[in-house]
This record gives structure tokens, C-alpha cells and sequence, in this order.
């Protein structure tokens, strides 16, 4: 069967001004990536700020569409489509951010931010009435409590909320970027029962984007590391868990916290150069190298002068290094 | 032993502090009776959600709390052998980057944007120390060089939108750690940083202790994080420290339902699929604090005296402590 | 534009018993016998090489009238705000800073009363109490410093309202910021907290409506100018558009739009210095 999403070489070029205000390449945040997402599976991206998972996410929801590449939906291509049909199409796939707080208007009753969505679909009152209810019930909220604003809820609350807005538009296809995170760790277990509910109930596919990467390996089926704008490693969830491969993976693993057995013993690395490594750093062209070339533990000459696809190493099990 | 004996012991001796706020919604207990006790040299993580109030600790201790709408019931907190809260505001902020500093979550919020990253260094060791403004200024540079910045004097003239984020953590620290302080409170220093740069910042951390003999109050809601860098922990739930043990003690025993819950929540790959061991409800408001055992309405073990009754905090052995009525009676099970 | 408004300045100069004759001679002279687009044209021209022509009543150079009264514009501008700063942002500060204490409620009362009350009502009030009442200060005329303070009191309270407010409102908000905590806990005096870590980040949004109220006032603080009678620019400017004396307005125009513009370039650079995020590598 066809993946239900598939993601074919996807480019996102940001332009600066150069001499006499001409258009000159400033970074590429998306470096050609691609991936298949298969229906009713949560797929998981892990990567650090400024790697491009947000610009990636924009791109796929065509909120900012990308330079280049093909982004296909159930067999049909987003860049095909006219704006009127990309609309409509846009019901399908919704996106839950991190921040609950943000994502909600502080004067609007939470029974008219769940409205809203409705009332763009002509319903009649009556209807969206039962929608509504129906909505709060799946996640959680008391109905009533529907006409609450939302700093009368607890940060779990809020993201239940966000989470039965998303759905009001009743998509296939859910973006959750980092919807855990800002929760208490008590929380959080329940907002990811409540993700793997719906999941099961609505028949759901998740695209689940977290630095946490217990989190990730535990609710994703299939998991790839990006950095600087390029998937590294790509394999299921127990693969990648059991057997990282790639030397990024690697070293967030290790950086996991509560994974260290002997903290005190790793070498003095903080006295040098290792403050700039993957704090924010924006790769500045698509270099024609390994990008992680300058701090890997087992690069040489020839990741500095060559860059590595991303090749199968083992069933489905997909890296992009020379060394490993 | 006498109560000033005993406080010898430890550098930070926080003794059955109770702290409430008086808010237009209700009387906010936000500590109800915390004691916590720190020697030199010790790493003691503080976890807790939030609204549990370890925050309101770190704060209080710093004398930081603005005082009418919060209020000091009762309690100690004696550090180098004087009780803090006796102490007047001249007395309290002489102490206050001095003999103990502090560092925090989001660097990019917690310093000032209008300065630059030197002349926030250099402000402590000249009004503590008494410095001039050369001799301060080379220090700092010697600050950011232990910080991992290296003697770099452009940083010192750097204003800190100009930092990364880990730099800017590296910065807050240098700045907290100036007057080489007795006491270092770290508030949820690494939660907005990447994993990557956790570690470092962790591992620095430990790396001062030694050089200054220092203790670090560490305060965090990631277990896992505690867990490597913690020598001791105190668990915090609603104003009131439920758990402290070692740090193997805790996680290889822990006893009270609600730290053995926390831990089972955390997500293990080898169960994907399942749903997760979450705690229902939330944590309380502290304007709603329930009676007796603040934890009973979430505890799957509860019995009738735990809403009647506070659970006494006891001594099981080697200095792990827990409140709670049924352990060894009842348990949950993994 | 303003050959719109019905009026003919060749009959201003005539008088009421001129002949027809004569308006049209005076017509010629002015030149405004033209269509109105080559006048522009012509006056455009001359602006470029900084020629504001002459006033068409009084027959001088329109650039030397403005020059001449500009000094005394500038000079009550330049009190206006002094006074205007020196009330407000201390006043704005210590309101901040203690809330809802007595300062506050003084710094708040003045405000409100400050904003309500026109300028030029100020004006005349002191006019009554300190020149005719008590003799204070002289009634009319220009050329001494006592001359200025009246009317430069009147317009710095009246701008004073609103910059404390802002000041306040400003001060308040930095006061909540998280830096303010780092600076405490570093054991910072609560001096040191508030004048020299929140006031700096405090002042830039006062400083921006400060700079564009002086550029308002450098155009000629018109009403004030009236009621105390002193020979500005504001002065010159109001006659001009009574006797539709076209190349003075004109001239005033550019140059208040000039002298606003200058302003406000001059408050982005004190901005920028204020504000390092903003500064150009």
C-alpha cells in the first residue's frame, strides 16, 4: 500500500540581500528531505534548535511552501493544487504546537476557539453544539466548563484544548511539535494516553517532533534524526533505540540525560570549541560536505569533501555517513 | 544537641518553613512545613512539578519573595550559621550574590539586554568585593574562561542577544559564581536548552562545585537530569517535601507512591504501544490544598486516615526519609 | 492646496480702495496671475536652491523671516522640554517604583489634570497671576530669558502629563521583567536595580515620544506663541495662512517638515545607542 505521505527530496531556501539588493542564497534550511509517512503510524523527527524541524514542519503543511521538492498527501501532490483546492485540503492536516498558552486567544470562551472551526463550515448551532460537546469529551474537559476562558486552565487542560481544536476540523493527518513539553512530567504521560487514544479511535497519523528522545523512541513507530537541514538516520523506532548508527545519534544518546552512568568521568569538553557545536549553528550554504564533519568523533578527509546520502544499511534502517 | 549544633552540620538548614500568599482568589500555602538540609560539597536536587513550590523555596531563601503578599509563618533557615530569615534586608542583600548565587532558566530573559555580558560580571565583584573597575574586569575574563568561554574579551563586550543560548547560560553562571559563593541555587538551568548542551552545563556545574567547594540547591522537574547530577534528593508535592533520600536510595527504592508513580511515567521504548502509567488529576493549587495527605485524592493506595491526617515524615533507614502512612503496608505495583 | 481656500493676497496688499488696475499690476508682480501648476513648478525649482522666495506681504525673503524667528522657537522648544523632562521622568520613576504611595497619586493627579487642561488656558492663568497680579514676569514682548519661562512652562506641563504617564507605564513594565530578579539576587541595592538595570531599558519608548513632541513643538507651539505674544515661528506661520500669503506658508511647510524629520533621525540614533539590539554592525 501506498504511504499515506510522502515527502520527495523537500527544499527550503531562505534569500538575503547581497550587492545592489540582489537575491543571494542566505541558508538552506531544509537540505533535500525526504520520507513516507504510512497511515494510522506516528512518525518521529528528533533534532536540536535551529536543525530545521520547524521550517521542515511549515513546509509540509505548506503554511510556507517549499523551494523545492514534492510533498504528496493520499497520492495527491500539494504543489499541484490551486489555492482554493490546497484550502480545502488543508482541513486534513492540523498542527499542535508546543505552547498552549500561545496557541489559544486569551479573550475568546474555549467553546468559541472550538466554534470557530465549525462556524467556516457552515454548521447550524445545533450541530456545532453537539460537535462541540463531543470534542471536549474526547479529550478530556468537563463540558461544563465550556465557557470558561482559558486562564481558568491548568496547562494540561489548555493542551487538551488545542488538541480538541485540532481536531475540529476532523484531519487525517495531525503535526505535533513538541506538544509535551512545557507540560509536568504527570501531565505529560497523560496527554501522550490521550494522543494514543484518539490515535487508535479516529484513525489518526502523527508526525511527532520532540528533543526528547525516550519520548520519541517510546511513541513513534518510525524515527529520523535531522541535522542542519538533513536527515542523518532514519530506521523504525526499535532500530534506531536498540542500534543508533549515525555519529549524531550517537552523541544524543549519550547527551541523554539519566542515560550517563558516570557523569564525573567524560572528558573536560566544555573548556573549548564545543560551545558553538549544535548551539543554534545554521548551516550557511548547502555545503557539498558532511555537515557534521567538523565535530565527529570518526570523520576524515573525505566527509569534509563529499557529501553522504542517505543509504540503507540494513532493512529500512536508512544513515548518511561514510564511517559508520 | 541543641538546634544550633546541629545546624553546624550543614551549610543550608532549612527548618519546617511555612510560607503563605494572600491572594484576591484565596490564601495561597505555598510551603507547609519544608525541611531540607544541604552540606558542602553536595549536589541536593529539589523535585517537583509545577505550583508544588520549589520555586517559592529557592526564593525564599534568596529573600526574594516580595513580602506583603507573602508572608513567613514560621521556620528556620539557618545558613553559615545564621538564620536568614532573622536577618534585616541590608544583611539578607549583602549575602545575595555574595556568599550565595543563583542561575536560571531562560538566559535570554534573565539578563538585562541593555548591558553588556563584562559590566554584569564585573557589578558584583565591585559592589561585593569592593574591586576596581580593572581588576574586576580581568577577573570576569578569568570567569568566563572557568565558565568555558575562554578568556575572550569579546564576549565581555558582547551584549547578550548577541550570545547563543548556551553561551548565555555559560555568561549567568560566570555572573553567579563571581564572589565564589558558599551556596549555588540552580533553578531549572538546563530545561531550555538542547540535550546536548545539558550535559555540558551539567557537568560544569560539578566542575565548579569542586573548584569552590561549593553545595548546589539544584531545582528541576526532569528526573532524569536529577539523576545525573544529584547526590541527594528531596521531593517536593504541594508545600511539603514527601521524599529525601540518596540518590540510589531513591531510585532504586523509592517509597512513596507518588515518587514510584513519577517514576513509572516516564516512557520506556521497550513498551510502545502502551499506554502510559500517568498519574490522573493534577497537582493541587495551593489555594486548595486537601487535607491530611495532600496527595491522597491521585493516590491509588488511599485510605480513610489519609485525608484525615498529615503523615509524619520518618526515618527508614540511612537517612531516607518519607511521609506516608502505608508504606510497607501497601504498594504499587511496576 | 492652499490656493484653494478663497482669498486673493494681491487684494490683501491693495487694500479696499484699489483699482482694478492696480490689483492687476500687483497680481503681475506676484506672479500669481499664472496658472497655479507652473507657480508650483517655479516654486519647486526654487526650493531646490534653497529660495523660499518673498513673502507676499511683506515683500522680504520668506528664508530670512523664518530664520530670524527661529531661534526664539527653538529656544522655547528646547525649555519646553527641560521643564517637561524634569517633571516627568522623575515623577514617572518614583511612581513606578512606589506604587499607589503618595508620590504615585501626586504623579497621577498631575497627569490627569495636566492632560485635561488646555495650554494655552495655562497660559493665559499664568499670565493673570504672575505678569498682571503679582508682576512677575513681563506681559509681552521678547528678548530676555523671563520672557520664555511662562510660555515654556505652559507647554512643558502640558507634555509633561503624557510623558510621565508613558514614563510610569514604561517603568512599571521593565520592574516586571526577569532581569530585574537576576540583578536582585545578585544582591544589587534596590538603587542600582532601578536606575541603572530597569531605567535604561525604560526610557527608549519615552525617549521616542519625547523626540516627536520636540518636533512638533519646533514647528511653533502656534497657541502659545498667540496668548504670550512672542514674535516665533508659530506666529509667522498663522499670519501667513490669515493673509494667504502663499510662498511663507509654503516655506513653513517644508521647514517644519524638515525640522520634524531631522528630529526624528536624531532620536533613532539616540535610540539606537540606547538600545544595542537594535544597532547597525
Amino acid at each position: 500500500m501506498d504511504p499515506f505521505i510522502e515527502i520527495k527530496n523537500l527544499v527550503k531556501d531562505f534569500y538575503g540581500r547581497g550587492l545592489l539588493n540582489r537575491r543571494k542564497l542566505a541558508v538552506r534550511a531544509v537540505d533535500r528531505v525526504s520520507f513516507d509517512i504510512h497511515r494510522n503510524t506516528v512518525f518521529g523527527l528528533v533534532g536540536e534548535s535551529g536543525c530545521g524541524k520547524t521550517t521542515l514542519v511549515r513546509s509540509i503543511l505548506y503554511l510556507d511552501p517549499p523551494t523545492s521538492g514534492e510533498i504528496r498527501i493520499d497520492g495527491t501532490s500539494l504543489g499541484n493544487l490551486s489555492s482554493h483546492q490546497l484550502r480545502s485540503f488543508r482541513k486534513r492536516m492540523q498542527i499542535v504546537f508546543q505552547d498552549p498558552n500561545s496557541a489559544l486567544n486569551p479573550k475568546m470562551r474555549i467553546e468559541d476557539s472550538l466554534a470557530e472551526g465549525l462556524v467556516n463550515r457552515r454548521f447550524p448551532a445545533a450541530e456545532r453544539d453537539r460537535r462541540i460537546k463531543r470534542l471536549l469529551d474526547l479529550v478530556g474537559i468537563a463540558t461544563t466548563h465550556r465557557s470558561r476562558f482559558p486562564h481558568e486552565f491548568s496547562g494540561g487542560q489548555k493542551q487538551r484544548i488545542v488538541i480538541a481544536r485540532a481536531l475540529c476540523m476532523e484531519p487525517d493527518f495531525l503535526v505535533l511539535d513538541e506538544p509535551v513539553s512545557n507540560l509536568d512530567v504527570s501531565i505529560q504521560a497523560q496527554i501522550i494516553n490521550l494522543l494514543l487514544d484518539l490515535k487508535k479511535e479516529l484513525a489518526l497519523t502523527y508526525l511527532f517532533i520532540s528533543h526528547d528522545l525516550n519520548l520519541v523512541g517510546y511513541f513513534s513507530d518510525r524515527l529520523a534524526v535531522m541535522y542542519q537541514g538533513r536527515l542523518v538516520e532514519l530506521a523504525s523506532a526499535d532500530e534506531i533505540m536498540r542500534n543508533p548508527c549515525h555519529p549524531y545519534t550517537r552523541k544524543l544518546f549519550s547527551s541523554m540525560p539519566g542515560k550517563n552512568t558516570a557523569i564525573g568521568e567524560a572528558e573536560d569538553d566544555d573548556e573549548n570549541a564545543n560551545l558553538e557545536s549544535s548551539d543554534g549553528k545554521i548551516a550557511a550554504l548547502s555545503a557539498a560536505c558532511c555537515t557534521y564533519a567538523d565535530e565527529c568523533p570518526i570523520g576524515d578527509r573525505q566527509c569534509k569533501t563529499d557529501e553522504p546520502e542517505l543509504m540503507e544499511i540494513a532493512d529500512g534502517h536508512r544513515i548518511a555517513c561514510f564511517k559508520a | 544537641m541543641t538546634a544550633g549544633a546541629a545546624a553546624n552540620k550543614y551549610l543550608l538548614d532549612i527548618q519546617d518553613l511555612d510560607v503563605d500568599f494572600e491572594q484576591q482568589r484565596g490564601l495561597a500555602q505555598a510551603l507547609r512545613g519544608v525541611d531540607i538540609r544541604l552540606q558542602t560539597g553536595e549536589t541536593h536536587a529539589l523535585v517537583g512539578e509545577s505550583g508544588s513550590g520549589k520555586t517559592v523555596t529557592s526564593m525564599c531563601i534568596m529573600g526574594l519573595l516580595a513580602m506583603p503578599p507573602g508572608r513567613v509563618n514560621r521556620g528556620k533557615i539557618i545558613f553559615q550559621k545564621r538564620d536568614l530569615l532573622q536577618l534585616n534586608e541590608n544583611e539578607r542583600r549583602k549575602v545575595r550574590g555574595k556568599d550565595i548565587g543563583m542561575i536560571f532558566q531562560e538566559p535570554g530573559k534573565y539578563l538585562n539586554p541593555a548591558y553588556k555580558i563584562g559590566e554584569q560580571i564585573t557589578e558584583s565583584l565591585i559592589l561585593h568585593l569592593k574591586m576596581k573597575k580593572k581588576a574586576a574586569t580581568e577577573n570576569a575574563l578569568d570567569l568566563l574562561n572557568l565558565v568555558g568561554l575562554g578568556k575572550n574579551r569579546r564576549v565581555l563586550k558582547s551584549y547578550p542577544h548577541e550570545l547563543s543560548g548556551g553561551m548565555k547560560q555559560r555568561a549567568m553562571i560566570a555572573m553567579a559564581i563571581a564572589c565564589h559563593p558558599a551556596l549555588l541555587i540552580a533553578d531549572e538551568p538546563t530545561t531550555a536548552l538542547d540535550v546536548t548542551l545539558q550535559l555540558q552545563i551539567l557537568r560544569l556545574l560539578l566542575k565548579l562545585k569542586e573548584k569552590f567547594a561549593m553545595g548546589i540547591l539544584f531545582i528541576s522537574h526532569d528526573l532524569g537530569v536529577v539523576k545525573e547530577i544529584a547526590d541527594r534528593i528531596s521531593v517536593i508535592y504541594a508545600g511539603k517535601i514527601i521524599e529525601s533520600a540518596t540518590k540510589s536510595q531513591l531510585f532504586e527504592n523509592p517509597l512513596h507512591p507518588y515518587t514510584k508513580l513519577l517514576l513509572l511515567s516516564i516512557p520506556d521504548a521497550t513498551k510502545r504501544g502502551e499506554r502510559l502509567r500517568a498519574i490522573p488529576g493534577t497537582v493541587p493549587d495551593a489555594e486548595d490544598v486537601p487535607p491530611g495527605c495532600s496527595f491522597h485524592p491521585r493516590c491509588p493506595l488511599a485510605e480513610d486516615e489519609c485525608r484525615d491526617a498529615i503523615p509524619p515524615d520518618i526515618d527508614y533507614g540511612d537517612g531516607h526519609q518519607a511521609a506516608c502512612f502505608l508504606i510497607g503496608r501497601k504498594w504499587i505495583h511496576s | 492646496m492652499i490656493r484653494v481656500i478663497p482669498g486673493d493676497p494681491a487684494l490683501v496688499i491693495a487694500g479696499i480702495d484699489a483699482s482694478q488696475s492696480d490689483i492687476d499690476a500687483i497680481r503681475a508682480k506676484l506672479g500669481t496671475d499664472a496658472p497655479v501648476f507652473s507657480q508650483y513648478v517655479n516654486w519647486i525649482w526654487d526650493v531646490m536652491r534653497f529660495d523660499f522666495g518673498d513673502s507676499m506681504i511683506s515683500g522680504q525673503p520668506v528664508t530670512r523671516l523664518i530664520l530670524d524667528r527661529f531661534p526664539l522657537t527653538l529656544s522655547l522648544a528646547l525649555m519646553g522640554m527641560v521643564i517637561s523632562i524634569i517633571i516627568a521622568i522623575p515623577l514617572g520613576v518614583i511612581s513606578a517604583v512606589k506604587r499607589w504611595s503618595f508620590w504615585d497619586y501626586l504623579g497621577m493627579a498631575f497627569s490627569q489634570i495636566g492632560m485635561a487642561v488646555p495650554s494655552f488656558w495655562l497660559g493665559i492663568l499664568l499670565l493673570l497671576l504672575l505678569s498682571v497680579k503679582f508682576k512677575i514676569f513681563p506681559l509681552f514682548g521678547s528678548g530676555t530669558i523671563m520672557h520664555l519661562i511662562l510660555p515654556a512652562v505652559s507647554l512643558g506641563i502640558a507634555r509633561a502629563a503624557v510623558l510621565l504617564r508613558l514614563t510610569r507605564a514604561s517603568m512599571t513594565e521593565e520592574l516586571s521583567k526577569e532581569y530585574v530578579i537576576t540583578a536582585r539576587s545578585k544582591g544589587m541595592t534596590e538603587r542600582i536595580v532601578y536606575y541603572k538595570h530597569a531605567l535604561k531599558n525604560a526610557l527608549l519608548p519615552v525617549i521616542t515620544i519625547g523626540g516627536i513632541q520636540l518636533g512638533y513643538m519646533l514647528g511653533g507651539a502656534i497657541i502659545i506663541e498667540q496668548v504670550f505674544s512672542l514674535p516665533g515661528l508659530g506666529r509667522l506661520f498663522l499670519f501667513g495662512v490669515y493673509q494667504r500669503d502663499f510662498p511663507l506658508i509654503q516655506g513653513g511647510v517644508v521647514f517644519v517638515a524638515f525640522a520634524f524629520s531631522l528630529i526624528n533621525f536624531l532620536v533613532d540614533m539616540l535610540y539606537s545607542f540606547l538600545n544595542p539590539k537594535i544597532r547597525i554592525n
